[in-house]
């Protein structure tokens, strides 16, 4: 420990000496003192320099915008709305649209997402030939940005001469208007969103799983439990903080969707979420009001929204997490 | 198994005690579990086998048809061969997307976003792991709690401050807000907190060294393949970041995924040009996670240990 080096290292020094020496002995002991109290602030300052002028600053700063008027164009002359903007948001349909497709899109991206990243991490956890491969592959999309990801999944899910069509169509299955339907549209947007996370939710799964002490296994299979039993009952609560920690995440990242269904609904209607507002987020509703309305205040009122979406998310998964710890 | 990368160190400092190998953290967790693990059967490489092929497929779909003519790619059955056109497509995409431009200034955001992310997340790693001080704990809670703000609360603001600065359009107003990353921190913590022994930041002391010398020569060579990864790991999310970029540049000055959109943004969809333009956009990270993906990999899982 760095402080009781410290005190060891003046206690040790001879006192009541005098001279020339004993200054600069002094004078060192009080650099040096200044040194082991000062210098860990200064090492974390940057980071809290930083964050708080890039982040905690801005974040603040969005909810006295939401309580304004801002047009793009002027965007020094702020005029004092009170709450219109939320009575204005919450009276708007394309807010509720929005609000259920980032709901729904965010659900049926994740689920099947962290389940099959779980799938995905038990395999990887066997001794195999390869793994090393098997991993660099599973991790390959990760390196895919989401522009390029959403611009290629675009072209396979496009409904005359896309893959996917003609797949269906080999099998006899008419071809889907994966564009313009809701739920085609939305099930092809979060199939981009699962191919770019399963494999890095699946490592860092199997790194929990590799925490796992054996003896747990080992008495479990004493006990005569199957391979699929120790996977239920003693895999799956052993990544337990694991899981939570990829569900946050994923949560996070579902409610701020938006290169996604931009890309997807290329062209003009991209920014609204498809012809109908079939999937626009929440993501994209923010970008519309304040880039292509040029309301930046009511941007801000989005942006408090998406918020307000994250925070009632973990209560209710806290809620959900108590029910059944009291059930249990 | 394959989990001991993050190769220790061989030019470790004289100081390093005997026995003590630079970053020892979770990799040594990891090895000594190795040995209970069931060995696959046919079932198990089947499957990943076919989920290796569906992580693939779509990179080397984009190849395909960036290697072909859009009356080849609108053809039924769809072409799963490539064509002769790559180059020709790569070119004109390159041309038409302003690709060049938009790679160096990838190269550039990303670039500076992972060295300074690197160096503060050394530094206050350093500061959380090993030293004392007033407001420690409630320093790295914050930190910890800044993990989950969404950065698209703060967009609004951010957009009229650049505008402000007059660093719209401009490079920096990407580079600054990402300079530092909590998950940088915290990771360099975990990964100090395991693989620098307490003894070799006193050894430093009692030679008299001051906290600055005792980072330069004893921390850093200890974090440096913690370093590396997360160099890796900044310049893949900093090169993929989308959002902030698309807000706050234009056409004129943009990344490359910003580059990418304007692509796909016309009414007549040129698919081989938009294929060729999203393959060149990604191949710089695919060639990185070719000749860095054990690295990578392994970076990735010894940060989830504790995640």
């Amino acid at each position: 420990m760095a402080t009781s080096t410290t005190k060891a290292r003046t206690g040790e020094e001879p006192p009541g000496r005098t001279g020339a020496a004993g200054t600069a002995r002094r004078r060192g002991a009080l650099m040096h003192r200044l040194d082991v109290k000062g210098a860990p602030y200064v090492f974390v300052a940057p980071f809290f320099v930083v964050f708080a002028a890039f982040s905690f600053y801005p974040l603040v700063y969005t909810s006295w915008i939401s309580l304004h008027d801002v047009e793009l164009a002027t965007l020094d002359v702020m005029e004092w709305v009170a709450f219109d903007n939320y009575v204005e948001l919450w009276g708007d349909s394309r807010f509720w649209n929005a609000l259920q497709n980032t709901i729904t899109i965010g659900v049926i991206s994740t689920v099947p997402q962290l389940m099959m990243a779980l799938g995905l991490a038990h395999l990887l956890n066997y001794r195999m030939r390869a793994s090393l491969f098997f991993r660099v592959a599973s991790l390959v999309p990760y390196a895919t940005s989401v522009a390029a990801a959403a611009l290629v999944f675009t072209m396979i899910f496009e409904r005359d001469f896309g893959m996917i069509n003609w797949a269906l169509g080999t099998v006899g299955i008419d071809p889907v208007n994966w564009e313009a339907d809701k739920w085609p549209a939305q099930a092809a947007i979060s199939t981009i969103v699962i191919w770019r996370w399963t494999g890095y939710n699946a490592l860092l799964y199997l790194a929990a799983m590799q925490a796992i002490p054996a003896d747990r296994y080992e008495a479990a299979s004493l006990d005569g439990a199957s391979r699929w039993q120790q996977f239920i009952h003693v895999t799956v609560p052993g990544i337990r903080s694991t899981i939570v920690f990829t569900i946050v995440l994923s949560t996070i990242g579902a409610t701020q969707l938006f290169g996604e269904p931009l890309i997807f609904g290329q062209g003009p209607n991209g920014i609204t979420g498809g012809a109908d507002n079939q999937y626009q987020t929440l993501g994209l509703l923010l970008y519309e009001e304040g880039w292509k309305n040029y309301q930046m205040g009511r941007s801000a009122t989005v942006a408090w929204a998406m918020f307000m979406l994250l925070v009632l998310a973990f209560v209710a998964q806290r809620l959900i997490k108590r029910l059944r710890s009291r059930t249990s | 198994m394959t989990t001991q990368s993050l190769p220790a160190r061989t030019d470790a400092p004289a100081r390093t005690p005997a026995g003590q190998p630079a970053g020892r953290g979770g990799r040594r967790l990891l090895r000594q579990r190795a040995g209970r693990q069931h060995h696959a059967g046919p079932l198990a490489y089947v499957l990943l086998a076919i989920m290796a092929v569906l992580s693939i497929f779509p990179l080397y779909w984009t190849m395909v048809a960036a290697s072909t003519d859009n009356t080849r790619v609108s053809q039924t059955p769809p072409p799963f061969l490539p064509g002769p056109n790559l180059f020709s497509n790569l070119a004109r995409a390159w041309d038409e997307a302003a690709m060049g431009k938009a790679m160096v200034n990838s190269l550039i955001v990303a670039g500076v976003i992972a060295l300074s992310t690197v160096l503060f997340a050394t530094l206050a790693g350093f500061a959380f792991a090993k030293l004392r001080f007033k407001g420690r704990n409630l320093l790295l809670m914050l930190v910890i709690g800044t993990m989950m703000v969404p950065p698209q609360l703060a967009v609004v603001p951010l957009f009229m401050m650049m505008a402000e600065l007059g660093w719209s359009q401009q490079l920096p107003a990407v580079i600054f807000p990402t300079l530092v990353s909590a998950v940088g921190v915290f990771f360099m913590r975990q990964y100090l907190s395991e693989a620098l022994p307490d003894e070799l930041v006193e050894a430093g002391r009692v030679d008299g060294a001051h906290s600055l010398r005792i980072f330069w020569s004893i921390v850093l060579p200890v974090a440096r393949p913690a370093m590396s990864v997360l160099f890796m790991i900044t310049f893949v999310h900093a090169w993929n970041d989308f959002f902030w970029p698309f807000v706050v540049l234009d056409m004129t000055n943009p990344t490359v995924p910003v580059a990418l959109t304007q692509l796909s943004a016309g009414y007549v969809r040129d698919q081989s040009l938009i294929m060729a333009g999203a393959l060149l956009g990604t191949l710089p990270l695919l060639v990185m996670f070719i000749v860095f993906g054990r690295k990578i990999v392994s970076g990735i899982m010894a940060g989830a240990v504790k995640g």
